[in-house]
């Protein structure tokens, strides 16, 4: 596994906690060389320790993704401290709330569209121009069952239809020029993020009911799909729910 | 990550094509195979070029003894089953108001009552050993309308439901089941529908945003990735391998 993404450089967002943590640790665990960004700079700082205690090597990094200036930022250090960019994981999120509250509350809108949608969009646009630098390379954004059904928070899956109808413009733009872009769809995850969404809800909301995957259920997923194991696949939301879907 | 040592593996119509190409990844990735095939010369062919830990076992899909011979002759040889990969399959053309009943019979045959007739017979090992894979390979048929193919594309849109049948009735037994949907790729099926229909390759090269048609090689990191523990958590879902054709018009 070791030599999966050896002399490769990954970017993951949102890399402080959850998947995200789960992620970079993978990567780094394959090899790659990891820049970990979250708005938690703390838990930023203990996703590259985590790294560096088992040999790997990574960059902790604030960003506000949903920043432009920060986003540019977030890919302008990575290549400062590692000379390039060869895999993105847009994957910082927030879930906006429970279904059915504050469904057309317009802060709340805006702000889970800012991180979730623009946030993505705003990544692929730095790391995009890089890649090609590069001559090629793989995204993977943080989509959910949410963006292929109408389950979650309102905005939240309004946010992750968004991400991936992005995904697949940006997937058949750039297929001719060595980057594929996926998005992954988890079901339930066992996160923080999961864990305050739930909380305190006598029963789960529609759509968490299902089995809960683990962190690195998902992360395994994301460096299959940034793997050469994956060299035909652009633009697909892979399903990574347990089932929940198919039934 | 997708290190499948110790795993035993049959890939139906494994003799050539696609299937041989998946063999060949699961083979590297640790895996002993079964080529389940009805062409004794190319199975047994492809078998040996797979090494010590390969074995052809003559199977016809489309009879439930030769499938439950197929599972025992795997069990009694490797002693376990873990990955059933269901690629068998064939081809027909015609407009479907001339096609024969026994055009459309024979597809559908092969193509998915022989998937669904080998995931039975895999079952009951599966079952005991409360774990398993089975990668169904469908097609982007399943998705798309094909003018000369009404038959092909129902047999594999009916591998997607036979996909999420199987997964959501075996998931409490720990067995994962996903379908890979396969762009157009270069093989000895579509090289004879070339000769057949030619052109078909410059059309799907044009309208992929890859840019390219895909390879059999290309899909084995697919299959690996599905066959292996690191895709525990996902079943019942059909994964593209197209090079971006399905989300381009």
């Amino acid at each position: 596994m070791t030599a999966f993404f050896t002399a490769k450089v990954a970017l993951v967002t949102g890399a402080g906690s959850g998947i995200g943590r789960a992620t970079a640790l993978a990567f780094a665990a394959a090899g790659a060389r990891v820049s970990a960004a979250d708005i938690a700079i703390e838990a930023a700082e203990e996703t590259a320790a985590l790294i560096t205690h088992s040999g790997g090597t990574c960059l902790p990094m604030y960003a506000d993704i949903s920043d432009a200036e920060q986003a540019a930022a977030s890919v302008a250090k990575t290549v400062a401290a590692f000379g390039r960019l060869d895999i993105a994981f847009n994957n910082a999120g927030i879930s906006g709330g429970r279904p059915g509250q504050d469904d057309f509350d317009e802060i709340r809108y805006d702000r889970v569209m800012a991180i979730n949608a623009k946030g993505v969009w705003l990544g692929m646009k730095y790391q995009i121009p890089e890649m090609l630098r590069g001559g090629g390379g793989a995204i993977v954004n943080m989509a959910s069952i949410a963006g292929l059904t109408g389950v979650g928070a309102l905005a939240y899956t309004a946010s992750k239809h968004a991400v991936i109808g992005m995904t697949k413009a940006a997937a058949v733009r750039y297929a001719g020029e060595s980057i594929r872009i996926n998005a992954i769809c988890p079901g339930a995850v066992d996160t923080p993020m999961f864990a305050r969404a739930t909380a305190g809800t006598a029963s789960p909301p529609a759509g968490t009911t299902g089995p809960l995957a683990a962190p690195a259920d998902i992360a395994t997923a994301v460096l299959f799909l940034c793997s050469a194991e994956a060299r035909f696949i652009t633009g697909h939301p892979l399903v990574v729910d347990g089932g929940i879907l198919a039934g | 990550m997708f290190n499948l040592a110790g795993r035993v593996a049959i890939v139906t119509g494994g003799n050539r094509g696609i299937g041989l190409a998946i063999a060949e990844g699961l083979a590297k990735a640790g895996a002993a195979i079964v080529i389940a095939a009805r062409d004794k010369a190319a199975g047994q062919e492809a078998a040996a070029s797979l090494g010590a830990s390969a074995m052809f076992i003559e199977t016809d899909v489309t009879n439930p003894e030769s499938c439950y011979a197929m599972v025992r002759g795997t069990e009694d040889r490797f002693g376990r089953l873990d990955i059933l990969v269901n690629n068998a399959g064939i081809m027909r053309f015609g407009r479907a108001e001339e096609t024969a009943l026994a055009d459309w019979q024979a597809v559908l045959d092969i193509n998915l009552t022989g998937a669904f007739l080998c995931a039975q017979a895999a079952y009951p090992a599966m079952r005991r050993q409360k774990a398993g894979k089975i990668i169904n390979i469908s097609s982007l048929a399943a998705i798309f309308g094909t003018a000369a193919g009404a038959a092909y594309a129902s047999s594999k849109g009916g591998l997607v439901q036979l996909t999420r049948s199987l997964a959501v009735s075996w998931g409490p037994d720990n067995i994962q089941v996903n379908a890979i949907l396969p762009g157009y790729i270069e093989s000895d099926l579509t090289r004879r529908a070339e000769v057949e229909r030619p052109g078909a390759f410059d059309a799907k090269r044009a309208r992929t945003p890859a840019c390219r048609i895909g390879l059999p090689e290309d899909i084995a990191g697919a299959a690996i990735f599905l066959a292996s523990d690191a895709s525990s958590f996902i079943t019942g879902t059909s994964l593209t391998v197209d090079g971006g054709y399905a989300i381009q018009l």
